[in-house]
């Protein structure tokens, strides 16, 4: 094997030097999202109460006060899946240098991506505007999720306030782990979606057609990957476990 | 086939056409099977009263899951099953560091929650302040 692969003259590992690199970038990135992860379940679990996920993420776009715990996040896991999806078929189409089938799966692909950022919108824009009655310091307040308090404490032991329960303020960490984190992720979809639109205009130029491969979409394919697989996992820590 | 990026490359392992599309449906049946039985479980969890313990057995039923739609994601949709074996490793075997540092942490956070606790003094639930309270009391 050594003799075959490092003497000179071949690629190693037979891979091109950006791809590898990508790689290994995905690794640092891997390792960043990891890091939060970690540390959002350390503090988590240092915790004797935690707000329950299926009362904080229960609500669905147009359902109104619904109990619907998960099926939101749900959507937004299956919309980002597809969307990895038809990124594997856009670089497939470029491995076959078919134009037309890369400029399709790419255009799918962003559609896929803005679909994922509308969602997250909304759940942010849901949760800092909800208006939940809270007792703080003996007066009832409402407040939404923010990164300094949230309404998610345990009920309060006061009467009924308008027919709405009346709970307490939740432990501060939740807030900004919760923003934190998807933000961060969030940011990594909104510049994938910028990087995919950069390589579907290249590929409309026929940019890559003059060149005669299509190496780039498959670099922005493995980081498009890389953002579909931390959000299994965020989606895992914030909302199942 | 594709052109080598640079004549460095010297052969491209992706099979061709249908057989490929067909195994990319597969796995993305798969995955969308996996997430379902996920979503189902967290369900249960929700729907019905059970022990402490079997509900840690669920949660880490749902963690292998994950898991293993990562494997799938990474080893298919990303193409590092096919890639050389050695290029494989360098970037599986660091990642092997994450079961210690899932372990490690997550052990300590409970252990911080047991330290605190067995202080006697009273844990209730009390209204928190911006910013949180430090670890010792």
């Amino acid at each position: 094997m050594q003799t075959k692969w490092w003497s000179g003259g071949k690629s190693p590992f037979n891979v091109e030097y950006g791809k590898l690199m990508m790689w290994y970038f995905l690794m640092s990135d891997a390792f960043t999202f990891g890091a939060f992860l970690i540390s959002y379940g350390t503090i988590r679990f240092s915790q004797n109460y935690w707000p329950d996920p299926n009362v904080v993420f229960n609500s669905f776009p147009f359902a109104g006060h619904a109990n619907l715990p998960l099926a939101f996040v749900s959507l937004m896991t299956f919309i980002l899946i597809v969307s990895s999806v038809t990124m594997v078929l856009a670089v497939h189409a470029g491995h076959k240098n078919d134009k037309q089938g890369v400029i399709k799966w790419m255009i799918w692909t962003i559609i896929g991506g803005f679909a994922f950022l509308g969602c997250q919108a909304w759940e942010w824009t849901h949760l800092i505007t909800g208006d939940h009655a809270v007792l703080i310091k003996g007066q009832i307040e409402h407040i939404g999720t923010t990164v300094t308090m949230n309404p998610w404490g345990p009920a309060a032991d006061v009467a009924s306030h308008d027919g709405h329960h009346v709970g307490t303020t939740g432990p501060v960490a939740f807030g900004g782990y919760f923003f934190g984190i998807t933000g961060f992720h969030g940011f990594h979809v909104f510049s994938g979606v910028i990087i995919n639109i950069v390589m579907l205009v290249m590929a409309i130029n026929g940019t890559f057609e003059r060149k005669g491969h299509y190496m780039m979409i498959e670099k922005a394919g493995l980081y498009w990957h890389f953002v579909d697989l931390v959000w299994v996992f965020v989606f895992l820590c914030f909302y199942l476990i | 086939m594709e052109h080598s990026a640079t004549s460095e490359i010297t052969f491209h392992h992706e099979p061709g056409g249908d057989e490929f599309v067909k195994k990319i449906i597969k796995t993305t049946v798969l995955l969308s099977v996996i997430t379902l039985i996920e979503l189902g479980l967290g369900l249960l969890m929700y729907a019905y009263p059970m022990s402490d313990v079997l509900k840690l057995f669920i949660k880490g039923v749902i963690v292998i899951l994950s898991l293993a739609k990562a494997f799938y994601i990474v080893g298919i949709f990303m193409h590092l099953g096919d890639e050389i074996k050695n290029l494989i490793m360098t970037i599986i075997v660091p990642l092997m560091l994450f079961i210690w540092f899932i372990a490690a942490f997550l052990l300590d956070g409970n252990s911080w929650k047991n330290l605190r606790n067995s202080r006697g003094k009273s844990v209730t639930p009390v209204e928190q302040h911006s910013p949180a309270a430090e670890g010792k009391h």
